[in-house]
């Protein structure tokens, strides 16, 4: 792995254009004192932690009596337990199906919302409200709205449905992901769709004129000319939605707390249960740097198969 | 910008309705009206919830808003301390914005210019960083504000959200740097101005809506943030919003009227941005998406 593709992993989706407008040729002391507060609070919260996080997984630590050296102990206790490989498992079970629904969905309401209309304007309105409230309180509202007994959709399938037994879609181990999974898509989809909006608003509306012109029917157009010039777009909200559920942990953590049993366990509740709810720090700073070296790897993946360092050159030569 | 202005603008004379309605315009509509109610009746749900008591909450009609409204949820709310857990949120949101936006844009002013191995390697080191999930990094970072003393204070909290906002704001920011014509930088320094009186008198006026645009954003995460006051405080009168939302819950888990009112409260500054300038939050949600184009 060389230093440009991992920049060119984790820049994603920002890209740096290579301007030549340089003033300075040198650093002076003056420009210098310009960085000095920035790279301080970085070293020191996020440079450093990386490399404590790393020593702590050698030491048995509880965060009351001193650390004390294990050596590789730690390691192996989560590496030969199966519960690591459960969570990891589930991570990357949210991750697909998010993709899955996401994608498909965020693409068409951009595409709908494209349209500068009265109607869609209005619609607009009210499709990005869910983006107004932070993942924790979402969790929180969804509980309530999934809630067997009292719940709205409790309410809508026993008065709408006349359905007698309402499903527990929390307190079910084989749905609980897929009802996280819809929750999470019911946050997310808005955002995925305001990129998915400025993308197709930005393809030239000479190339729709010219298909017109040869009578090419709707499906050729979304697949010959929408898709292909989104194709920016479309990697850029992937990738966001790949390396996102990576972290979900407010939500999960406020609706399921893991649960039931370890259901919906997923790498970033396993370690927040491991080092804030049973004191193992030691233990908690494996699972942490599990987390961060899978994230690695899967960037690196993505830009495999996306090839987008090659894209982002392309990109430059115009 | 008014909306209803907007929307006259776009207003069509009216002309005679078209007697053949397409059968896709049939789907497309009832689609958008599906879609409709999935994303926006659980927000319609939960507004109408916190103005209902906690009988009609249970007996009354899901469809419509309540019969007789209260105010009650919400004077329940303020009373179990929201004020005091609003005032938090908006100290940490505030100081740790101006933080990240000052330290941003300083280090992105010297980056951008400065043509040395050394700035480049600084703005790769960045980049790399945006890969690091804050959840990755709570084990260590608890162990230090804890030994700092600073744990179960706010500034334990603002100390640490300042550093996990710089990278992606001195990305974004540096972006917009680098289109600012050099001919003004060189008019300048023709003239002998200095390096600080450069940054303060031609780009911090040139870059004002860029810094709007990545301060709104980074507000919003640190408003939402659960992670940080979950690990790093303890008592009641240190918890920012979400959290409290969450304890709230815990205290009063059967008054959902009361657990909705404290759902709308904690997003009260985006509801209100959003309902007096919807383009411009949206805009300024999807910031980090501004640079890729």
């Amino acid at each position: 792995m060389n230093w440009n593709d991992i920049v060119h992993v984790i820049g994603f989706p920002l890209k740096i254009r290579m301007v030549e407008t340089l003033l300075f040729r040198r650093l002076n002391l003056k420009l210098f004192l310009l960085l000095i507060p920035a790279l301080l609070f970085f070293f020191v919260f996020v440079i450093f932690p990386v490399f404590k996080a790393l020593h702590t997984s050698f030491f048995e630590d509880d965060g009351i009596n001193p650390p004390s050296w294990v050596g590789l102990s730690n390691w192996e206790t989560v590496l030969r337990s199966r519960d690591i490989y459960h969570s990891l498992w589930l991570t990357v079970e949210v991750m697909i199906l998010c993709w899955v629904v996401q994608t498909p969905l965020s693409l068409l309401l951009g595409l709908f919302l494209s349209k500068e209309r009265r109607s869609t304007n209005i619609l607009s309105v009210f499709y990005f409200t869910p983006l107004l409230f932070s993942a924790a309180v979402v969790g929180i509202a969804w509980g309530y709205i999934l809630n067997p007994n009292f719940g709205l959709l409790a309410a809508i399938l026993t008065k709408v449905f006349g359905v007698s037994t309402v499903p527990d879609l929390l307190g079910n181990p084989r749905v609980v992901i897929f009802t996280l999974v819809a929750v999470i898509s019911w946050q997310f989809i808005p955002f995925h769709t305001l990129l998915y909006q400025s993308g197709a608003r930005s393809i030239p509306a000479a190339l729709y004129e010219a298909a017109e012109l040869d009578g090419v029917n709707a499906w050729t157009r979304l697949w010959h000319i929408t898709i292909p010039q989104m194709k920016n777009t479309i990697i850029t909200s992937s990738v966001l939605i790949l390396t996102g559920s990576l972290t979900y942990f407010d939500l999960i953590f406020v609706l399921t707390n893991g649960g039931p049993g370890d259901a919906s366990n997923v790498i970033a509740l396993e370690m927040y249960k491991t080092a804030f709810q049973q004191y193992q720090f030691g233990l908690g700073s494996v699972v942490a740097i599990i987390m961060t070296i899978f994230g690695l790897l899967l960037s690196l993946v993505l830009v495999k198969v996306t090839g987008f360092s090659r894209m982002e050159s392309q990109m430059e030569g115009v | 910008m008014n909306p209803s202005i907007a929307t006259d603008r776009t207003h069509q004379p009216s002309r005679l309705p078209k007697l053949k309605l397409k059968l896709s315009t049939v789907i497309v509509a009832i689609l958008a009206i599906v879609w409709l109610l999935f994303s926006f009746y659980p927000i319609f749900y939960i507004m109408f919830s916190s103005f209902h008591d906690q009988k009609g909450f249970l007996i009354g009609n899901i469809w419509l808003p309540p019969a007789d409204p209260t105010i009650k949820n919400y004077v329940d709310v303020i009373n179990a301390g929201f004020v005091r857990f609003f005032l938090n949120s908006a100290f940490v949101s505030v100081i740790s914005v101006l933080c990240i936006v000052t330290f941003s844009l300083m280090a992105s002013f010297v980056l951008v210019n400065v043509k040395t191995a050394t700035s480049r390697s600084i703005l790769n080191l960045f980049l790399v960083a945006l890969a690091i999930p804050i959840q990755a990094l709570i084990i260590p970072i608890y162990t230090m504000v804890y030994r700092a003393n600073l744990y179960d204070n706010l500034w334990g909290i603002i100390l640490p959200s300042i550093a996990f906002g710089l990278p992606l704001t001195i990305l974004i920011l540096v972006n917009f740097l680098r289109d600012i014509p050099s001919s003004l930088y060189e008019a300048m320094i023709i003239d002998g101005v200095g390096e600080y009186s450069l940054l303060y008198h031609l780009v911090i006026p040139l870059s004002i809506p860029a810094l709007f645009a990545v301060g709104i954003y980074q507000f919003i995460q640190v408003w939402n943030n659960f992670l940080f006051p979950l690990v790093l405080t303890q008592s009641e009168n240190k918890r920012l919003l979400p959290l409290a939302v969450f304890a709230f819950v815990g205290e009063h888990s059967v008054n959902v009227p009361g657990i909705m009112a404290a759902v709308v409260l904690s997003a009260l500054p985006l509801i209100l941005g959003y309902i007096f300038s919807r383009k411009y939050l949206l805009a300024a949600m999807s910031a980090a998406m501004a640079v890729s184009k």
